[in-house]
């Protein structure tokens, strides 16, 4: 008896692109419920999430919105990269997006920690002090760019790993759907500051 | 051996290409930033979101690619978002009419 062994490739790319959709739907709807909480107090307490907004920097927040949007650029670059087969100059554009999203990072702990020094926390007798929807204003204002900055962090990691597998050669010229998919989640990262952006800062 | 993945053909997008999505993204924060220094009463949150929405149209059909998939994705993105969107409006029965 012998055996024959073929080696066949099983590989559905458009089927790996949808599963990924799929899963930034969840992603979509988690941040969606969160946003209809905002809407709703914002409705009900729009002179305190005013009063809240003035605590921000506009400026700095814009600063990230940059950030993000060039980031995302340099992604869907580097899968331009890897389709030309140019290896080195895909790791490249992926290295320029984890240095931005440290960036990124690096304003958000800037940020915060002014808050902090200011009383401005969860909790705080300062905080407490203010109206209610000032309050809310703030729990909503750190729970939201806190769970985004969460994904940040993972999407640095996802893509650190993207990385990797294309200096091994695992991701290339033939096979980047991996790379596809991370740059989607990376995307969907942006898109959320989007709205974050103009939600929390952007209130005259 | 054929395999599944040939029917898609790969689209390229061209660096110039991005760089001008980039762009325009660019403006569209700057036009965001600016109306918001202006007082537009009621029409702030409108315009906000209006503009929101146009940049993220932008990225998902070009960075993200949608606009060169097949339709089904596109059917299936539109289901997301109106749901979305039916969840928050719907919400407002509630609220705005009290």
């Amino acid at each position: 008896m012998t055996t024959i062994t073929t080696v066949q490739e099983h590989r559905d790319d458009t089927g790996s692109r949808m599963g990924m959709l799929l899963f930034l739907f969840t992603e979509l709807i988690l941040f969606g419920g969160m946003f209809l909480v905002y809407a709703v107090y914002r409705f009900k307490f729009p002179d305190e999430f005013r009063l809240g907004a003035h605590e921000l920097n506009d400026f700095i927040g814009a600063v990230n919105t940059i950030i993000l949007l060039t980031s995302s650029l340099t992604v869907a670059m580097s899968i331009t990269a890897i389709q030309q087969g140019k290896k080195f100059l895909s790791v490249t554009f992926l290295g320029m997006t984890q240095l931005m999203a440290v960036a990124f990072l690096v304003n958000k702990y800037f940020e915060w920690s002014h808050k902090f020094s200011s009383g401005l926390f969860p909790q705080s007798p300062i905080l407490l002090q203010k109206p209610h929807g000032e309050i809310l204003y703030f729990g909503l204002y750190y729970v939201m760019t806190g769970l985004h900055a969460i994904h940040v962090i993972i999407g640095m990691v996802i893509l650190g790993v993207m990385m990797i597998f294309i200096m091994r050669n695992s991701i290339n010229q033939n096979s980047y759907v991996r790379l596809e998919s991370g740059g989607l989640y990376w995307h969907l990262v942006d898109i959320i500051w989007i709205f974050l952006f103009p939600l929390f800062y952007l209130i005259h | 051996m054929t395999s599944k993945n040939k029917e898609h053909i790969p689209h390229t997008v061209s660096y110039g290409q991005y760089l001008l999505i980039w762009l325009g993204l660019l403006a569209l924060t700057g036009i965001t930033v600016t109306l918001a220094g202006i007082d537009l009463r009621r029409w702030v949150i409108l315009t906000a979101l209006t503009i929101a929405s146009i940049k993220s149209l932008l990225v998902l059909r070009v960075f993200m690619h949608l606009k060169f998939e097949e339709r089904i994705f596109k059917i299936f993105v539109l289901i997301a978002v109106t749901t979305l969107a039916i969840f928050i409006s719907f919400t407002f029965f509630d609220y705005a009419f009290l």
